[in-house]
């Protein structure tokens, strides 16, 4: 190596080692690059819509294309704000009322399903409208196909004008750049060797969910020192590091890392068919999380006691399904299980999950607003229909009922009030039923502290809230992620308070959040007395193997200890 | 389950703006509510502009309605006072 001449820039401060916090997990030897801008939207348009990208699966497209939908309908309010002419107004009125209406897209899904992208997928939902009306035999029906070619183009301006909103990242590359939004993530056609650094961000933001769900190693939170666009990098998603211009030792160091890493996976892969015991034999229930059907195709039930979670709300992405579709969603799930039981919760909207028609938009804090039942009571018409099809699933299999948010118990005795009107309205329509196991899920300090006053078979832990309610530091904002941390004394002591009561009452009870797939947690769960974790396919192998490598002896409740300040 | 029904008289049809009106208030109300030309059907969800454009009501047409649900009964009252009113106050 030359000795560094004070005039060039020396290679030792090129070299940086950038410290942020890890969102994804892998590690990435590459060269960074910068994200590019994306192609200005059209004119008028109020939000970015990601690429019709080809390779996507079909939820992904499916939620561009809606996307694109959504932002049509923002340009022509936009012009119908503007439009002072009524005759005008109406004309958008109509083609906002149209592009609204779930039933237009109807064609489009059976096309998403055989992989069609967004394009294929519109063009076939509108044009099968406009040779209804260009056929009519009435005038004023046959000029309205017009209006459907002005909504056909617009929606197709949207989709081919942010096409480049799909990266084109070469081999090997490290994505740097302050955000990422879901939408280029999810159309940008990932590779293995690729991962990315954000500047911003954080480890709970939805575009990190959407990375570790794809294996794309990723760092958030790196801060806005220069970075040398160009330059070799290690990503550690391990450790949540950015490595710029490592040397031989440490490129070395990465390749053992990687090669250990591959050995570990596969451990995970066989350790996920095992049964899952504590060293000294202890059996731990070990359940899946589900939110799409999709992730039943990938795995079997044998890694599984159960489920422990059924995300109800992809059902919702579109506004509430009628009772038959949810019916069909829930029996195949419980198909899956084959006897197993299966939690099901309720639709947990609002917070950070909003679904337009159903929450309420423009409150100040929607954390600590009209979320989960608290919306389900405030709308019960929406919520009968889910209990009904609940109902009706529980005579096919091991079901269970669980409701999100429960803060006092007067919502639960509003509950049973809903289900046994729902169950009187099946009665009537001569329709077989079965009255569930009935849960609560404990997200909420207060139902957490005051668990054993709740009337209920059973109840889970909802961890991320459960945390973030406890440390009062959102998950969406990195600057107060550190707080939000799981090993405070403050959290162990009430993981164990619910685990007393709900052992006093003789509920059987999980936990279901994020912590029960960070085997890094095990211990600390394992120690608060829990035995039945839920958590996504992908974490069963790795939790599995950290049970094993716990016993009942560790537990002296480290965690309950005060710490310095 | 309630039905009715009332005879078109708009001078057009349900046309794009008489069915925006109608649509829009029929989604006000939690009930299941649908609508037909014929008493026969087809019968086609009263909250689906696409629907009901589909159904392309010329004028001096006997709309037919039918809802289930809890307001089923203030539905089909609202709608049917709309029709009659020839499409003028429904929510905006």
């Amino acid at each position: 190596m030359n000795a560094p001449l004070p005039s060039t820039e020396p290679t030792a401060t090129r070299s940086k080692l950038l410290v942020g916090q890890a969102a994804a997990p892998g590690l990435v030897l590459g060269k960074l690059v910068a994200l590019p801008a994306p192609t200005p939207p059209p004119l008028g348009s109020t939000r970015a819509a990601p690429a019709d990208a080809g390779g996507n699966e079909p939820l992904a497209v499916h939620a561009i294309l809606v996307g694109a939908i959504d932002a049509a309908v923002a340009q022509i309010e936009a012009l119908a704000a503007r439009t002072r002419d009524e005759q005008a107004r109406g004309i958008l009125q109509f083609q906002i009322e149209f592009l609204g209406d779930q039933t237009l897209l109807e064609p489009a899904l059976v096309r998403l399903r055989e992989g069609a992208s967004a394009v294929a997928a519109w063009c076939a939902a509108i044009d099968a409208q406009i040779a209804d009306f260009e056929t009519a035999a009435d005038d004023y029906f046959r000029h309205r196909a017009a209006d459907l070619h002005d909504m056909r183009a617009r929606v197709l301006a949207i989709l081919a004008g942010e096409v480049t909103d799909a990266l084109a990242l070469p081999a090997n590359a490290i994505l740097i750049a302050d955000d990422l939004p879901p939408s280029r993530f999810l159309a940008t056609d990932w590779q293995a060797g690729q991962g990315v650094a954000l500047r911003g961000g954080s480890a709970t933001a939805h575009v990190a969910l959407l990375a570790r769900g794809r294996g794309v190693p990723m760092v958030v939170g790196i801060g806005a020192a220069e970075i040398g666009i160009g330059s070799e990098a290690i990503l550690d998603g391990d450790r949540g590091t950015l490595e710029i211009v490592p040397d031989a030792r440490q490129i070395a160091a990465l390749a053992q890392r990687q090669g250990a890493a591959r050995a570990e996976s596969e451990r995970d892969t066989a350790a996920a068919l095992g049964a899952a015991r504590t060293a000294n034999g202890e059996a731990v229930q070990v359940l899946l999380n589900v939110s799409s059907l999709e992730e039943l195709d990938r795995t079997g039930p044998e890694i599984c006691d159960g489920v422990g979670l059924v995300r109800s709300e992809l059902l919702f992405a579109h506004g509430p399904p009628d009772e038959e579709t949810q019916l069909r969603f829930y029996r195949r799930i419980l198909d899956w299980a084959q006897a197993r039981p299966v939690i099901i919760r309720t639709l947990d909207a609002g917070g950070d999950k909003p679904i337009a028609g159903v929450t309420i938009d423009g409150e100040t804090n929607p954390f600590l607003g009209v979320r989960g039942v608290r919306l389900s009571l405030a709308g019960p018409d929406v919520f009968k229909v889910q209990l009904r099809a609940l109902l009706r699933a529980a005579t096919h299999g091991n079901l269970r009922l669980m409701v999100p948010m429960v803060t006092a118990t007067h919502e639960m005795i509003a509950v049973r009030e809903l289900l046994a009107q729902a169950a009187a309205e099946l009665r009537n329509r001569a329709v077989a039923y079965a009255l569930p196991p009935l849960g609560i899920m404990v997200e909420v300090p207060a139902a957490a502290l005051a668990l054993d006053m709740f009337d209920v078979d059973f109840a889970s832990i909802g961890s991320n809230d459960l945390l973030q309610y406890t440390m009062a530091a959102g998950r969406d904002n990195e600057r107060v992620a550190p707080l939000a941390d799981a090993d405070h004394p403050a959290f162990a002591r009430l993981l164990k308070q619910v685990v007393r009561a709900a052992a006093q009452r003789g509920m059987s009870l999980s936990l279901c959040g994020d912590l029960a797939a960070q085997s890094k947690h095990t211990p600390l769960l394992l120690a608060c007395g829990l035995r039945a974790l839920s958590m996504p396919a992908a974490a069963v192998g790795r939790v599995k193997r950290a049970i094993a490598a716990w016993s009942l002896t560790h537990d002296e409740q480290p965690h309950d200890h005060g710490r310095p300040a | 389950m309630p039905d009715t029904s009332v005879v078109l008289l708009h001078a057009a049809g349900l046309h794009a703006r008489p069915a925006v009106t109608l649509t829009k208030l029929a989604k006000t109300f939690g009930a299941r509510i649908h609508i037909a030309a014929n008493p026969d059907g087809p019968w086609v969800d009263a909250k689906s502009i696409v629907k009901v454009m589909q159904m392309k009501t010329p004028a001096q047409t006997t709309l037919h309605l039918r809802a289930e649900g809890a307001d089923a009964h203030a539905a089909l009252t609202a709608l049917v006072t709309l029709v009659n009113a020839d499409f003028t106050g429904g929510p905006e």
